[in-house]
């Protein structure tokens, strides 16, 4: 029988059925950082448990290490986070877990670095007690969000028990239109489905715009695929995914790569595979994207009107595009890539920001970081006004200690515009990188379409 | 490993607005410790207080409202718990002494969460929700009755309203199962797996370099 990605990565995956409801799914990658896999690695402490192959665990340092350019081993970026970085760093040891630590020049937010060091790989299982694991989809892993509890048992089992979820593929015919980016896709996708419109779905994107699309293109559609309730996303790897993931640091070992090559040119759904649903997008149709409320689903194009939000302080029919802003922010495992910075640093190049704007950019990885520096994308970003800080997760969520003030406007690049996610009482716009740095510099909400970056 | 729960009765808050994430449930400030102790202070802390340094009370938040002081049932929107993984939320939700979340539908996560901590999620259709805080905001300190076993929510020892649930996590529940001893029964069957799949995908097992720096 034709068979979807998806199946194709389930079946070979799977243990045992343990039920009519219930398989059981072999695990290859656990990844835990400090702000909730610090409570994963201190339970399984606590209970006297052991991993089942501590190979396949990797802790990283990203939640709340600082963003300081010159931070110390230790550094937090919020009270109390000496304990989360301490407490992740002692279990990796007792278990003798891979640690990547915050003086490590491979450090950086998990879903980052997971692909630059070849932690993530076609083909694999992978989880990880955050919501934004659905991003690793995208090179054609089979990869989704957990709690502290479901790290646990992965960890000291090497398997998950799971109900096989729905079955969902959007064809993105078309292509982008610059300056529309694919983080403007994935708003414009959010906003037409809504916040849970693909509950408990696997979510395949394909089509020609998908085809076009580099992978860090389709890491930043995929993180947001679990902002309209996908359990995760996945797409095909093409032949470009599969060279990147032939060379990577970490990655397969020489005498293995051959059989790793075949296994994932075979990644892709047959021909009459069936899903449960099905929808078309033609991408020609995404214009430049700006969150207006406080769910993703709420947002629209940059030079259309918002719906209502007390929260936000934005009436209905009001337009985006113009509105004053406060603060800026470039990063996060949404659009903290190499190619993020590129696209915002078009539109910085021998500008300065808005004299009331607070302007922050900090890479996704040391790497990202190292790489920017290397092509002077970080003086632009410095010449015009904005702070540079260490890879990290940083200002995407706030965990106690510096940030916006309360009320502050802010456009970020990030994934959520909750009520105070970035600060209490701050107010989040969800946007492209592009859209953030030239809003900075205007000082108000911009429509990149209708500028010359 | 979870307490078993059964049934539920208590009085209920309501917090029906759709997509409450978990960020509303605990704000990431909150969570101060490497464990999952000490969270029900900060437990809905953006909405229950007016002043988050002080702790002063913010009426309108239904968490203080005077007939909920002691409610073990939370009646939540559309889509409740989604958004961040952090089981924090389950934690705090538990610790501040709910056992039970009805809603129309829940954050996967934070379902999956809630199943592995003993905190009953009971999903009942829009229609019924909607007849449910209907009834609840006729007169506050109605007492529900949920009961897992026979899956049926009672109102004020009237009104009965039935829900589904999956098996599975039924049983969790009754029996306050810990998952990671059951599923180590399976050992044999994992080894057995694995030691097959290192032949098949030899490749997924053999990560380079993994406990060096500098590569």
């Amino acid at each position: 029988m034709a068979q979807t990605l998806f199946d194709k990565l389930w079946e070979s995956h799977r243990v045992t059925q343990i039920s009519d409801e219930e398989d059981l799914i072999a695990i290859d990658r656990v990844f835990l950082h400090e702000r909730t896999g610090a409570a994963t690695l201190n339970a399984l402490v606590n209970q006297n448990r052991e991993p089942f192959d501590p190979s396949r665990v990797f802790c990283v340092v990203d939640h709340i290490v600082s963003n300081d350019e010159n931070r110390n081993h230790d550094s937090a970026r919020s009270p109390n986070g000496e304990d989360f970085i301490r407490s992740v760093r002692k279990a990796a040891k007792k278990f003798k877990l891979t640690l990547i630590d915050s003086d490590d020049p491979r450090q950086g937010i998990t879903h980052v670095i997971a692909p630059e060091l070849g932690l993530a790989l076609p083909g694999l299982t992978i989880i990880c007690p955050d919501s934004h694991t659905c991003s690793l989809g995208a090179l054609g892993a089979l990869a989704w969000g957990v709690g502290s509890s479901a790290a646990e048992h992965a960890i000291a089992t090497g398997t998950l028990r799971l109900r096989r979820p729905r079955q969902m593929r959007i064809t993105i015919d078309g292509q982008l239109q610059r300056p529309a980016t694919a983080k403007d896709l994935a708003l414009f996708i959010i906003a037409k489905f809504g916040a849970k419109g693909a509950k408990r779905c696997a979510i395949e994107f394909t089509g020609p715009a998908i085809e076009r699309m580099s992978l860090e293109e389709r890491l930043t559609l995929c993180n947001l695929a679990v902002e309209f309730s996908a359990f995760t996303a996945i797409i095909a790897p093409d032949k470009e995914i599969i060279d990147y993931f032939s060379n990577r640091p970490m990655g397969p070992s020489a005498t293995t790569l051959p059989q790793a090559q075949s296994y994932w040119a075979s990644l892709k759904s047959d021909p009459g595979a069936p899903y449960d649903e099905e929808f078309f997008i033609d991408a020609s149709d995404v214009k430049p994207m700006i969150s207006w409320g406080t769910s993703p689903q709420h947002t629209a194009p940059a030079n259309a009107k918002t719906g209502d939000s007390d929260y936000m302080g934005v009436n209905a029919g009001q337009k985006i595009a113009g509105t004053p802003i406060d603060g800026a922010f470039i990063g996060s495992c949404t659009n903290g890539r190499l190619s993020d910075l590129r696209h915002a640093a078009q539109y910085l190049r021998g500008k300065t920001i808005a004299n009331h704007v607070r302007a922050i950019c900090v890479p996704g990885s040391q790497k990202v970081k190292a790489m920017a520096e290397q092509e002077g994308i970080d003086q632009i970003f410095k010449d015009a006004g904005f702070e540079w800080g260490t890879a990290g997760c940083a200002l995407c969520f706030y965990a106690g200690g510096k940030t916006f003030p309360k009320g502050a406007r802010v456009i970020s690049s990030t994934n959520r515009n909750f009520e105070s996610r970035q600060g209490p009482g701050v107010r989040t716009h969800l946007a492209s990188p592009a859209t953030v740095a030239a809003s900075a510099v205007a000082g108000v909400i911009v429509d990149i379409a209708s500028i010359d970056s | 490993m979870p307490e078993p729960i059964k049934s539920v009765i208590s009085v209920a808050v309501l917090f029906s607005d759709e997509n409450i994430d978990t960020d509303q449930i605990i704000p990431s400030r909150e969570i101060k410790n490497a464990g999952r102790d000490g969270l029900k202070d900060g437990l809905f802390a953006n909405q229950r207080y007016l002043n988050i340094e002080t702790k002063e009370q913010n009426p309108d938040c239904p968490l203080n409202d005077e007939a909920a002081k002691n409610s073990k049932i939370l009646i939540g929107g559309e889509n409740f718990g989604c958004g961040s993984s952090r089981e924090h939320a389950v934690w705090a939700l538990y610790d501040y002494g709910f056992r039970c979340i009805i809603a129309p539908s829940f954050g996967e996560i934070f379902y999956n969460n809630c199943i592995n901590n003993g905190l009953a999620p009971i999903t009942i259709t829009p229609q019924d929700m909607h007849d449910l805080c209907l009834l609840l905001n006729e007169k506050s300190g109605q007492i529900l009755s949920v009961d897992i076993e026979t899956q049926s929510i009672t109102i004020n020892q009237g009104r009965k309203v039935d829900f589904s649930i999956p098996l599975n996590d039924k049983l969790r529940l009754i029996n306050g199962h810990d998952l990671i001893t059951l599923t180590q029964k399976f050992d044999d069957e994992i080894r057995s797996f694995v030691k097959h799949d290192k032949n098949f995908r030899a490749w997924a097992y053999s990560s380079q370099l993994a406990n060096q720096r500098d590569v």
